[in-house]
């Protein structure tokens, strides 16, 4: 899916339909060909490109110098990102399950975070953290959740949530030219989805939200994963003739507040949904803001909508239950809308 | 000394390596006096939050730090004024920082437990125990990529044992080579706990399981301090991987300037025996004039010299002006 506000950009030549996993490959493999800074370091990221393949090719051009398989030492290795970072360098760090950034948490809230503001803005960490979220792959607790939330509470760190492939490219190449440290969470249930992508040099700005699809009736702010949930719900709910609008905020910080308020201006109704835990998520910040924002406009209150608060199951039947899906959202969609 | 020396490259030699010695004496009492003035200041309540001081243990960032270049990189602890300072950093904007005013090193922002001096290449003391531990050899991993020469010291205490992100990041400098060492500085306490009752093991066999060679050394010598960490340095800077000093030494304060009453955990006659005996500005004092490098007079002209720098660094301080709140909000992204 090539979002709305890039179509006009590019329907010339370069532009193929490539997966989501080589769409971010592809971002990485060009800024590392435009800044011989730039260097990735990770468990199983050379010869192995990743348990989801997503880095294969890159030690064949690169080498091992620059593509660096590490002990699996996640605090470890966050931290070197941290210090080379400091020094010169421009690190991104791999840590292969969104689930291990506990590991590494110190170095990412307590380093990597304050180190520019606590130097009084002397020093700077241009530091990439790419990890994964998201359920429905029968992996349980350990290796399915999307903590995008406990990043986004900290202050010095920057947080991306691509959902298409193009906004994958564009976004993890500004992530990568940012001064600051990005923590940049790719949907694992999402590397093999298709789309547009131009085969040239672009960057996406951080905080600016995108319209994924136009509507009037009521407005649906999803992140990541959830973005395709929504998009799959809307066109469910045009068959019940209720238009809604897609509003993906893209960075969870910086958070482009005007578009969600303007969305929800316009419609007077809001769904906020985002694959993580909901109590105290990121869906609760997503509501609070068009709470505010559009109060006086809103027939309605916004409704959240996240993983249930429970940890992630094995067996399918209850892993299932517990992430939004289009029906889901189409049945809090038509509540909203007083049609049940 | 090579046998075509003449008489007169000798004298300079001798000149040169006095000079080194009284540098280091002065730093020594430099940091010395600073932290008294920053106890000071804590106990006459114009100094806000906490002070860890370094008395005691000034020996092992001078004599370390006298081994690096300018550009070379160190990061800090909790306990960092004497690291601070022994890189190169001035006593004024020292003070100006512990006060929380706009000519500190950071701005006011950072305080006590945080100065960053990226001209002296300081990349900051740290408040998480073993907290620099992944900075500091990142910093080596990127001077080995960058293909410099420059030397990165992670200095840590005792404390810094207990925490596993120092076993990981020595693990991946053994690995790969990395030009970094690490100062382990044992004052013997973890805050308020004797670090016998918190580290089981042979300290030193930390780092050999890694193959990492370490060198343990009387920290309050620091002769001993300087020239092994010469050799460690220099071993470094060929590309032939890290090293760990292991520095026994000595904290004559408590934990934090509020830590008063100890007795609880380490008795009186325990301190005094240290600061009477062990002294590392004593002992290299006593050093100097065994030597003949020194006298009475030049002694007094040192003391002098560093108590007017540090009480002129002080005023400048207490007169300095605070940030303004507008900057609250500023350096939070680059």
């Amino acid at each position: 899916m090539l979002s709305s506000s890039t179509v006009s950009q590019h329907t010339t030549a370069g532009v193929r339909e490539i997966t989501l996993g080589q769409a971010i490959r592809e971002a990485l493999a060009e800024e590392m060909r435009r800044d011989p800074r730039v260097f990735i370091m990770g468990e199983d990221v050379a010869e192995a490109g990743t348990p989801f393949k997503v880095l294969s090719g890159l030690v064949e051009e690169f080498g091992t110098s620059r593509v660096i398989d590490t002990p699996i030492s996640e605090a470890g290795i966050a931290g070197l990102g941290v210090g080379g970072a400091m020094t010169g360098m421009r690190p991104i760090v791999d840590i292969m399950f969104g689930d291990f950034i506990g590991l590494a948490m110190d170095q990412i809230v307590n380093q990597a975070a304050k180190v520019h503001y606590m130097s009084g803005g002397k020093l700077k960490v241009p530091l990439v953290v790419r990890t994964t979220m998201g359920a429905t792959r029968r992996t349980a607790a350990q290796h399915s959740q999307s903590l995008q939330a406990w990043v986004s509470h900290v202050p010095g760190l920057k947080v991306v949530l691509p959902s298409t492939p193009y906004d994958a490219k564009g976004l993890l190449k500004t992530a990568i030219r940012d001064d600051n440290p990005v923590i940049f969470f790719e949907g694992k249930m999402m590397y093999q989805l298709k789309g547009l992508v131009p085969d040239t040099d672009y960057t996406i700005p951080f905080g600016v939200a995108d319209i994924k699809r136009p509507g009037v009736d009521i407005t649906i702010v999803a992140t990541s994963s959830m973005v395709q949930i929504a998009l799959a719900a809307a066109e469910l709910l045009e068959k019940l003739e209720i238009s809604a609008e897609i509003v993906d905020p893209r960075t969870t910080f910086p958070l482009d507040k005007d578009t969600l308020i303007a969305s929800a201006k316009k419609t007077s109704r809001a769904i906020v949904i985002d694959e993580g835990y909901e109590r105290y998520g990121v869906t609760a910040e997503l509501a609070s803001v068009i709470a505010e924002g559009a109060f006086y406009y809103l027939d309605a209150p916004v409704k959240r909508m996240g993983a249930m608060d429970v940890p992630v199951p094995f067996s399918p039947v209850l892993e299932d239950l517990t992430v939004p899906t289009a029906a889901s959202v189409v049945e809090v969609a038509k509540t909203l809308c007083g049609r049940v | 000394m090579s046998q075509t020396e003449s008489p007169k490259a000798t004298a300079t030699n001798k000149d040169e390596e006095q000079a080194r010695w009284l540098a280091m004496y002065e730093q020594m009492l430099t940091i010395r006096h600073f932290e008294e003035h920053v106890n000071q200041l804590y106990m006459t309540a114009r100094m806000p939050g906490l002070a860890h001081l370094y008395s005691g243990e000034e020996a092992i960032a001078v004599g370390v730090c006298a081994a690096l270049r300018r550009d070379d990189y160190i990061t800090s602890t909790h306990r960092g004024h004497g690291h601070c300072l022994a890189k190169g950093a001035r006593v004024d904007r020292m003070f100006a920082e512990l006060l929380g005013k706009e000519a500190g090193y950071c701005r006011g922002k950072g305080g006590s437990m945080h100065i960053a001096d990226q001209d002296t290449g300081n990349l900051g003391a740290n408040a998480i125990v073993g907290g620099s531990a992944g900075i500091a050899t990142g910093a080596a991993m990127s001077i080995k990529m960058r293909g410099s020469d420059q030397v990165a010291v992670c200095f840590f205490g005792d404390g810094a044992l207990g925490q596993g992100v120092l076993y990981e990041v020595m693990n991946m400098a053994a690995l790969w080579k990395f030009p970094i060492i690490y100062v382990c500085e044992n004052n013997e306490y973890n805050e308020y706990t004797h670090y016998r009752e918190t580290t089981a093991g042979d300290l030193s066999a930390r780092s050999a399981a890694f193959g990492v060679p370490c060198e343990t050394v009387d920290g309050q010598d620091i002769r001993a301090v300087y020239d092994t960490a010469q050799r460690l340095v220099a071993r470094a800077r060929q590309g032939e991987g890290p090293a760990f000093m292991l520095c026994n030494t000595y904290r004559y304060y408590g934990h934090h300037v509020g830590d008063i009453q100890r007795a609880y955990y380490r008795s009186k006659e325990e301190e005094e025996r240290w600061k009477t005996q062990r002294d590392p500005i004593q002992l290299l004092a006593d050093w100097l004039v065994e030597q003949g490098m020194t006298d009475h007079t030049l002694f007094e002209r040192i003391e002098q010299k560093v108590q007017a720098e540090v009480e002129a660094g002080e005023q400048f301080a207490l007169n300095a002006p605070f940030p303004d709140p507008g900057e609250v909000e500023e350096d939070v992204y680059a």
